[in-house]
């Protein structure tokens, strides 16, 4: 079974649908970048598999408490230092690795500062080490480049590499290219709602899984 | 859940973190009480069980407002909601943090500010049984009020309005334990009766404030 099966799946937006159709699977190492314009619910669609948020129809299958969440904000105390950040999401989630996590992201040196002394690519750094602690195998993330600057991209592409080897997933929204050659790429524009209509399968149906 | 519990009293105690804000406001409060009706033993006695116990509802709303707030802002809500954690859990530890901060303070400093308020000295024990009673189910409420409000902009003015309501039968009781004591009559009917609202209000309210905070998750 896969990790993560995703059946016709629609979902709203402050009572619009959003997108609808939505049908995929994950499976343990790959890794699924969801593409579309702004607006087109793909923030949604990832809330929904997160489980933060009703889908409208359709079926979400995966065991339970397998995914680890990370959207715009990233969950940071601002009084706590980094390593304490971590720590405190690590006891949570029941992982481990704080050292390793913190490396990852190349914020060892900056273990001890508190969170509201780093900047805005740091504390982003920080949120995706957060990631690698949780120890659950599907990571869905919501444009998690944003403030990074090209090295820490290569190093948080290097994280996900990491993670896929060793059997987990990634479901990713994001605009940029990531460097990720075995990323498939789900376009979601056809599978916008159309206002009245109950759309079924969309044309380009097949081509989103070439 | 107690690491949770542990990051928000670490919080609380680090900058900015509001611990001792209410023992603060309860303190000028009863200061300024005696300034407004006079210093009198005559005057100030009598109303002194009501004055104490309304200053403990209002040192607990002070902070009720950034329980769920702070953590909705900074993301740390929707991950929270993602783990393994019940949701209703998550409610009640940081409700008992809230407690912690705010309401044990007031039960172990209420004695002073009795003597502020010329409170006779065998109502002592009792102020101090009753807050030690009554105060979990305010920080309860209160963190139903703060699930209710969690997404608004400007949500403390209407949390306020929402959950002073709420806190009217603990006040009663509260108060009328104090009253009570300090008239040497007996206490045990009122002291029941605000165990009892105490223990529904931390039996029941978990859900419905992680019903509420479901909702505004969406």
């Amino acid at each position: 079974m896969s990790l993560l099966s995703v059946h016709d799946l629609a979902v709203a937006r402050g009572g619009l649908r959003t997108v609808e159709g939505v049908t995929f699977a994950l499976e343990a190492g790959q890794a699924l970048i969801l593409r579309g314009p702004n607006g087109l619910g793909k923030t949604t669609l990832l809330r929904a598999v997160a489980g933060l948020q009703a889908p409208v129809a359709g079926r979400i299958e995966m065991r339970e408490d397998t995914v680890a969440y990370a959207a715009h904000a990233d969950g940071l105390k601002p009084a706590l230092t980094a390593s304490e950040n971590l720590a405190f999401w690590a006891q949570v989630f029941g992982g481990g690795g704080i050292d390793r996590a913190l490396a990852a992201m190349d914020l060892t040196a900056l273990a001890h500062r508190p969170a509201a002394a780093l900047s805005a690519g740091q504390k982003r750094r920080l949120g995706l080490a957060r990631l690698m602690v949780t120890a659950r195998p599907i990571w869905v993330l919501d444009e998690p480049t944003v403030s990074l600057d090209t090295a820490s991209v290569g190093r948080f592409a290097q994280m996900l590499a990491g993670h896929m080897a060793q059997g987990g997933a990634a479901l990713i929204a994001t605009h940029i290219d990531l460097g990720l050659p075995q990323a498939r790429v789900l376009d979601l524009t056809p599978y916008r709602a159309r206002p009245g209509t109950r759309a079924t399968r969309p044309s380009g149906f097949n081509e989103a899984f070439a | 859940m107690i690491a949770l519990l542990l990051r928000d009293l670490r919080l609380a105690t680090r900058a900015g973190g509001g611990f001792g804000l209410g023992v603060a406001f309860f303190l000028i409060l009863s200061a300024l009480v005696p300034f407004g009706v006079g210093p009198d033993r005559a005057t100030l006695a009598p109303v002194a069980p009501g004055i104490l116990w309304v200053g403990a509802l209002l040192a607990c709303l002070l902070s009720l407002d950034r329980l769920f707030a702070l953590d909705h802002e900074d993301g740390s809500l929707d991950l929270l909601a993602t783990a393994p954690l019940p949701l209703e859990g998550t409610v009640a530890i940081k409700a008992l943090a809230h407690w912690i901060t705010t309401g044990l303070p007031l039960v172990l400093a209420a004695p002073l500010f009795g003597v502020l308020l010329q409170l006779p000295g065998q109502a002592m024990p009792w102020l101090v049984v009753s807050l030690a009673v009554g105060t979990p189910a305010l920080s309860m409420l209160g963190a139903f009020g703060a699930a209710l409000t969690v997404g608004l902009r400007r949500g403390g003015l209407l949390l306020s309005l929402l959950v002073l309501p709420l806190y009217i039968p603990t006040l009663i009781f509260g108060a009328e334990i104090t009253r009570r004591g300090a008239e040497g009559q007996a206490t045990a009917t009122p002291l029941l009766f605000l165990a009892g609202i105490t223990l529904g209000v931390l039996a029941l309210i978990p859900w419905a404030a992680a019903a509420a905070l479901r909702v505004n998750l969406r």
